[in-house]
């Protein structure tokens, strides 16, 4: 059965290393010795969903995203 | 399938020219080479055609799929299969495409790009046409170093006069940073719009949205060469060099063993001892073998030299031939401070736009150069270093981090005894010039 499954990606660009996704969202990101996100590889597990958008949604740079892998 | 004749028949491996006598496919490994004097003169068009014809027209895709069936792959150092890629960019969109010739070479050791450009312009550009009618693009950007703008401007005079192609062609200066050939800073670069430096195209590459928000093919100009020969002499023709996984030949730019460094056509699936003639017991007169550029990685002299030269054997043992480069680093010097110099220049050419890829390079450059100068303030030994580069690998918008962790990881492999050596003894006491070329260039301005 196909199912659709949700990563949380970063723009390392975007992103400042304000640590507030870590926050969020500790049961998927972590942080480096420089402040920036970890986070964890794969997909985002569907009860865990909520979090993630929060994270998403209180990034200040507007620099994580939920992007769909069909698959 | 053999390439369509541009007029008459198609006979045996010849191509009728309408202009002149046929013109027979190379039956040797040397092709992108062939009529290529080294005396620094470009290749005028009336040679040119003399000696290659023009390229056929191929109808609809059919181009696309010879290129497929080829099995060519991108000579930049990626390694990408040129067929799906202009697929990919061919089906973009409904906005009609741009293709760029990126001629930036910014690997300080290669210069095969800057040979072909200077010295064989008329056959990129034959290749970058033939791409754009391939796939739609009303458009072709050369993306050359200001060295090479006299020759390939020469040459687009030269075609103009004829009217040969049926498509506007611009040239724009690649500026002379390390990340200024990489895809998106190309892009950027064109569009005048942060040049030089990358996006972050994770989520939508430049196939999709490039230049002018036009889906975009930027293909390495040996990559280009070698498609507008298979466009001539079709893909059977390509295969018949090389192995079946890895068809065809590539240039390599050979340093280290020479006064000045070398650049030779070789068929991809040789190993390295033959393609350069070394007499089996060489690789005691030298230390390692950097394949692919700081880029690339490094490989221990029995296995370079005796290895296949494809990308899945280079790959198999951490390294790429990426833009082709081959260092031979000599016996007589200190490879740690060739690796830290290398890695402290790498980290300066960073585009200074990912956290994780400006702190954490300038922490690997920092424990590369006391591993080279002063092993003793180590308190970790050498456990620092796979740990930075974990932290650097895939955390940039592009792979420049990826790759400064693939040439530090490798070089440790290569150069473990030579680091334990400089623990326990201390550093060398190494006199020695530089090896590895670094360019002068200006470190990055501020974000």
């Amino acid at each position: 059965m196909r199912r659709t499954r949700i990563a949380l990606v970063v723009d390392p660009v975007a992103c400042d290393g304000s640590g507030v996704c870590a926050e969020l969202f500790p049961e998927h990101i972590g942080v480096d010795p420089w402040g920036y996100p970890l986070i964890s590889p794969g997909e985002v597990p569907d009860h865990l969903l909520d979090h993630a958008q929060t994270a998403v949604t209180g990034c200040p740079r507007l620099a994580l995203t939920l992007v769909r892998r069909d698959g | 399938m053999t390439p369509p004749a541009p007029a008459g028949r198609l006979r045996s491996s010849a191509v009728v020219s309408p202009t002149g006598p046929p013109v027979h496919a190379p039956t040797g490994t040397v092709r992108l080479l062939a009529g290529v004097s080294g005396d620094d003169r470009p290749v005028g068009l009336g040679e040119h055609l003399e000696r290659w014809g023009p390229v056929p027209r191929w109808k609809g895709e059919s181009l696309i799929q010879e290129i497929e069936r080829s099995g060519l792959r991108g000579h930049g150092g990626g390694w990408f299969p040129v067929g799906t890629k202009w697929r990919a960019v061919h089906r973009a969109g409904l906005r009609r495409p741009v293709v760029v010739a990126n001629g930036s070479e910014s690997e300080p050791a290669s210069g095969k790009d800057r040979l072909l450009l200077c010295q064989n312009p008329h056959l990129v550009l034959d290749g970058a046409v033939a791409a754009a009618l391939s796939i739609g693009a009303p458009d072709v950007v050369l993306h050359v170093p200001d060295l090479a703008r006299q020759a390939v401007e020469g040459a687009l005079a030269e075609r103009r006069r004829r009217g040969l192609d049926p498509c506007v062609i611009e040239v724009v200066t690649a500026p002379d940073t390390y990340l200024a050939g990489q895809e998106s800073a190309v892009v950027n670069t064109i569009s005048a719009r942060n040049p030089g430096r990358p996006s972050f195209v994770a989520v939508r590459s430049v196939r999709e949205r490039g230049v002018g928000g036009r889906p975009t093919l930027v293909q390495n100009v040996e990559s280009l060469a070698h498609a507008s020969l298979i466009a001539r002499f079709g893909a059977e023709w390509f295969r018949s060099v090389g192995t079946q996984g890895s068809p065809g030949s590539t240039l390599l730019t050979v340093s280290g063993r020479w006064p000045e460094p070398r650049i030779v056509e070789a068929p991809l699936g040789q190993p390295l001892g033959e393609i350069l003639g070394l007499a089996p017991g060489v690789e005691r007169t030298v230390q390692g073998v950097l394949l692919g550029g700081y880029g690339g990685g490094w490989l221990t002299p029995s296995e370079a030299l005796a290895m296949p030269l494809t990308e899945e054997a280079a790959r198999h043992r951490g390294s790429s031939i990426g833009a082709g480069v081959v260092v031979l680093l000599p016996g007589d010097v200190c490879p740690l401070l060739e690796v830290s110099r290398v890695v402290r220049y790498l980290e300066g050419q960073g585009a200074g736009q990912c956290g994780p890829c400006v702190h954490g390079l300038d922490a690997l450059a920092g424990v590369m150069e006391s591993l080279a100068v002063q092993p003793r303030t180590l308190r970790n030994g050498l456990s620092d270093i796979p740990t930075l580069c974990a932290l650097v690998d895939g955390r940039g918008a592009c792979a420049h981090p990826d790759g400064v962790a693939r040439f530090v990881r490798t070089a440790l492999r290569v150069f473990e005894g030579h680091a334990d050596l400089h623990l326990q003894r201390g550093p060398c006491h190494a006199t020695h010039p530089p090896v590895l070329p670094l360019p002068a260039t200006r470190r990055r301005s501020g974000r």
